[in-house]
């Protein structure tokens, strides 16, 4: 799976101007794109989902273009087939556990869930364990549980890739480890290639086979996270040669990543 | 002794008309005030400030108005009198019309506050989930906005209950087809019926209480979990 954004968009607010100018391809089914607050990674992955529309450039997924101003081209979010897991997941408060799962199957026509929705559904919740919650609403649940039923509710119409925004950034530190897990889990189980943006260190470290540096709305350099240098012999992450990399930014000097670096001890 | 033609029969039609009139308010209410919550137009302002014109115009000026776009001459009415042989003055459905325009205010800004209250993300979510426009609008922006939009409804409707000004220059006084409640408590007064005004107050003031009391039930933030 190929994704390829080459965007531009200017943002103006108070007086203050932000120029986002991203380019940059994925190849790998794990991309991570790392960068502090601020830098224009969530307008990115907007804009590959359709939520946000560039000024200028392309964006492709599989050869298929989504977006391209030159030919006019913007594919609505609708018809994208990519799933996007929001920061707090975005679960719709009026729904139970099983309506939201089922949602995106149910025209507005129809009252309830079809029968074979409703088993893909149940063999949902059995593989996300979250049997016997079906009839619970969003804010009966723990953290962890709405991250599973948005990762459901977005897997069930089989996306051509998963977009999750900072997607353990709302997690106790404990449980962040086992989702991360999890995720990896349900990506292979649901050969789904991924891309995740972050700015935790241990995002890229356990997620990512490449990495995509963003800064300041520009894009630095892409990693290939597979090569022998950011692994042991066992080839098992080295997470201190990532460390240093994220240290170092995005023009490859040792400076300080604006504000979030400095949060990581 | 009181006569059901004094108090039933304007009861009924007041509540028909009001029902009619709630229904229109609402459905234009709506519909106006999600296009002004979600879109950015050249003229916004001025709408929203139509929309609410109604709320502090003297109803007799805004009866007027209606006396003249909808009267023979005029040219709404003109045109329904050539093309469709209708005529809407001293009519209970003129009396529909007065009302709606005077209860739109109410119902528009309930529903744009409710709206503009449904979090974006939600709709986002549901776009990404492959939903088209009007399934966004009626599976999460209608869903999480109805307490609102019911809230300004019921006080469209205690509103359209209680129109007196417009109603009279457009629909008149005529028992038993276009006098509705509050202008029959005006004629029984005028006609020194006490008993008959009396009774039509406390049956007025009986529905508008309770109503209040239901739409500030329904808008409690407690409610909404």
């Amino acid at each position: 799976m190929r994704i390829d954004v080459d965007i531009r968009k200017t943002l103006r607010s108070n007086g203050r101007e932000f120029v986002l100018d991203a380019k940059f391809i994925c190849e790998d089914d794990r991309s991570v794109v790392f960068g502090p607050s601020g830098a224009g990674k969530s307008i990115t992955l907007r804009a590959i989902a359709g939520l946000e529309t560039p000024d200028h450039g392309r964006i492709a997924i599989a050869g298929k273009v989504l977006f391209d101003s030159s030919l006019g081209i913007d594919v609505p979010a609708r018809d994208r087939s990519v799933a996007y897991l929001f920061q707090d997941y975005a679960l719709f408060p009026h729904l139970s556990v099983v309506e939201n799962i089922g949602f995106g199957l149910k025209p507005w026509w129809q009252r309830g869930l079809s029968a074979d929705v409703m088993r893909r559904v149940d063999e949902l919740l059995e593989l996300f364990e979250l049997r016997g919650l079906g009839r619970a609403f969003p804010v009966e649940l723990s953290g962890g549980q709405r991250q599973r039923v948005a990762l459901a509710r977005a897997l069930i119409r089989h996306p051509d890739v998963l977009l999750l925004d900072e997607p353990f950034a709302a997690l106790d530190p404990l449980l962040r480890e086992r989702m991360r897990d999890e995720l990896l889990k349900t990506r292979s189980l649901f050969k789904v290639p991924m891309l995740v943006i972050t700015h935790d260190p241990d995002d890229v470290a356990v997620l990512a086979e490449s990495l995509v540096v963003m800064e300041q709305g520009r894009v630095g350099q892409t990693v290939d996270l597979k090569s022998s240098s950011y692994r042991d012999e066992e080839g098992h992450v080295n997470d201190r040669a990532i460390r240093a990399l994220l240290v170092r930014g995005m023009d490859g000097k040792a400076q300080p990543l604006r504000s979030s670096i400095r949060a990581v001890k | 002794m009181l006569s059901s033609h004094e108090v039933l029969v304007p009861l009924l039609l007041t509540l028909k008309v009001a029902g009619w009139a709630t229904l229109l308010a609402t459905v234009a209410g709506v519909l106006i005030a999600f296009t002004i919550a979600r879109f950015r137009f050249p003229g916004r302002e001025i709408l929203d400030a139509m929309m609410t014109l109604p709320m502090v115009m003297p109803p007799t000026v805004l009866g007027y108005y209606l006396l003249v776009l909808l009267g023979r001459r005029g040219p709404i009415g003109g045109w329904l009198e050539a093309n469709l042989g209708i005529s809407l003055i001293f009519t209970w459905q003129g009396a529909v019309i007065a009302a709606a325009i005077v209860a739109l205010p109410l119902v528009y800004k309930g529903a744009r506050a409710a709206l503009e209250g449904v979090e974006p993300q939600f709709e986002q979510a549901a776009r990404v989930l492959g939903k088209s426009e009007t399934s966004v609008f009626l599976q999460v922006t209608l869903p999480l906005a109805w307490r609102g939009i019911l809230a300004g409804a019921m006080l469209a409707f205690a509103r359209a209950m209680g129109e007196f000004g417009a109603t009279l220059m457009v629909a008149g006084s005529l028992p038993g087809r276009t006098q509705t409640l509050s202008i029959a408590v005006y004629e029984a007064v005028q006609a020194g019926k006490d008993d008959v005004a009396n009774f039509l107050v406390i049956v007025t003031s009986v529905v508008c209480i309770t109503i209040l009391l239901a739409s500030g039930r329904l808008l409690r933030p407690a409610a909404a979990a």
